[in-house]
């Protein structure tokens, strides 16, 4: 038996049976500090032995680049945007993530198909239609799910980069200014992460607590997911 | 996508959209083009939506099919994100704007060239959900010796992908263009009944194909918006031209 199974149809001329790395999904709103978890994971698991690919959105050989550019010009409607998130996606894991798996790698990824999801579903796109778009991805082994509340969210951002144009969903024309849109803006993506929990059976960690508290959580639970064998 | 996403079939708009499909070398772009010719003699708003959107998405189209980097895949994604985008801006503001839109090949060419690469037949289809279902969409019906007659007479050398030559039928490319199209044919002929596409047939001539498409179109344009001044994109241009 295959350990590794599509969502819905599957990517043509791919033997599942060869697949037998590992694909841990990192998931949640701007700011929560998925990649410093990320980074903190690889250099963790480097040093236990194991090897790792580390990916995220808009690093694809094939589309990365110009999804960044057309963020910045705002000119592409909201369906066109989804597929070209998913043509991203698409390259990352014939390229590199399929690939990876194949050999054994230890694949960590920040954000996966929920992030696009959530994203294109407070867009207005169809549910039912994304989930068959993304039927191409690949299940991940685990998807570790960081949370905070808005309020402490608001700080974080803040205290870094302050308020970005995507970040605040200020396309969506929501509130007066950054404030009020990234609020509501990230108060809707909360709610649909917090509907996919149990859908896709994230792992929900709290992520308000210091960077050495999540990661020592976070660390526990991939080191359970690593040892875990044959399933 | 403000207000929700209508999916193919339930869009309901003023304007008509006439598409034509068929293998390179039918002869369904001249029939289109002597369409087009006709629907702006008779004074409808006539809008030509080309086969070219964004340039970003254009760029990465390009580059990819240079570098030979796509999967039957990504091949599909990409394509389908460019329609997307003509969709978006091409095709649904000229419907609500009441215009006759015209599209020189539409979803069902990647049905059937994503489908012979080995995609999901289903997939592709769920894919293209969002598309607009075209008002008539005519398929141009040759067989692939007339087909191929016309397109290795004079013409341009037949690209990589066009030929099909990822899927690895044949390393002579002319031998592999003509396999891919027959696969192609295949599949379009399963979509007539599927989609209602309106097959013509190809193998006659110029003026009594058009003749057909012509009475086709005109039965289906009861009620659309006619202009007696000038072609909206005419009046554009002239506007342009006054604020200098």
């Amino acid at each position: 038996m295959a350990r590794f199974s599509f969502f819905g149809e599957a990517l043509p001329e791919i033997d599942l049976e060869e697949l037998k790395g590992k694909l841990i999904v990192l998931e949640g709103t701007d700011g929560v500090g998925r990649s410093t978890h990320i980074g903190l994971l690889k250099q963790w698991l480097e040093n236990h032995g194991h090897a790792v690919l580390d990916t995220g959105m808009t690093r694809s050989a094939l589309a990365g680049k110009r999804l960044k550019q057309a963020k910045e010009g705002h000119t592409l409607g909201g369906i066109t945007m989804s597929l070209f998130y998913a043509t991203d996606l698409a390259d990352r894991l014939e390229n590199e993530i399929i690939p990876a798996l194949r050999a054994g790698f230890i694949v960590l990824t920040d954000r996966y198909i929920y992030s696009l999801m959530a994203r294109a579903i407070v867009r207005g796109a169809d549910p039912e239609w994304l989930r068959e778009v993304y039927g191409f991805a690949l299940k991940p082994d685990a998807i570790f799910y960081l949370r905070v509340g808005i309020d402490e969210l608001v700080t974080r951002v803040l205290q870094s980069t302050g308020f970005e144009y995507w970040e605040s969903g200020m396309d969506l024309h929501m509130g007066e200014d950054m404030y009020e849109s990234f609020v509501r803006y990230q108060k809707w993506l909360l709610a649909e992460f917090d509907k996919m929990v149990e859908v896709y059976g994230f792992q929900p960690i709290d992520a308000s607590g210091s960077v050495e508290e999540v990661f020592n959580e976070l660390r526990d639970r991939v080191d359970a997911v690593v040892a875990r064998n044959g399933d | 996508m403000a207000g929700g996403m209508k999916m193919y079939g339930k869009h309901r708009f003023p304007g008509r959209l006439f598409i034509v499909e068929g293998i390179d070398g039918s002869g369904k772009s001249t029939q289109l083009l002597l369409l087009k010719k006709w629907l702006e003699s008779e004074g409808y708003v006539v809008y030509f939506s080309e086969w070219n959107s964004s340039p970003l998405v254009q760029d990465v189209t390009k580059r990819g099919k240079k570098k030979k980097m796509f999967t039957p895949m990504t091949f599909s994604l990409i394509h389908a994100t460019d329609f997307a985008d003509r969709t978006e801006h091409h095709i649904i503001p000229p419907l609500k704007a009441g215009a006759v839109v015209l599209a020189d090949r539409y979803i069902y060419t990647a049905f059937a060239r994503d489908v012979v690469r080995g995609v999901s037949p289903k997939w592709v289809r769920d894919l293209y959900a969002f598309a607009v279902k075209p008002t008539v969409a005519f398929y141009f019906r040759t067989p692939l010796n007339v087909a191929m007659k016309r397109i290795l007479g004079g013409r341009d050398a037949i690209k990589y992908y066009e030929a099909g030559m990822d899927l690895g039928l044949s390393d002579d490319i002319e031998q592999s263009f003509g396999l891919f199209q027959g696969r192609i044919i295949e599949e379009y002929e399963k979509m007539v009944a599927e989609f209602g596409l309106v097959a013509i047939d190809a193998t006659r001539s110029i003026e009594e194909q058009q003749a057909d498409v012509r009475r086709i179109v005109s039965e289906a344009l009861a009620g659309t918006k006619k202009t007696k001044v000038r072609r909206w994109l005419d009046l554009a241009s002239l506007a342009k031209r006054s604020q200098k």
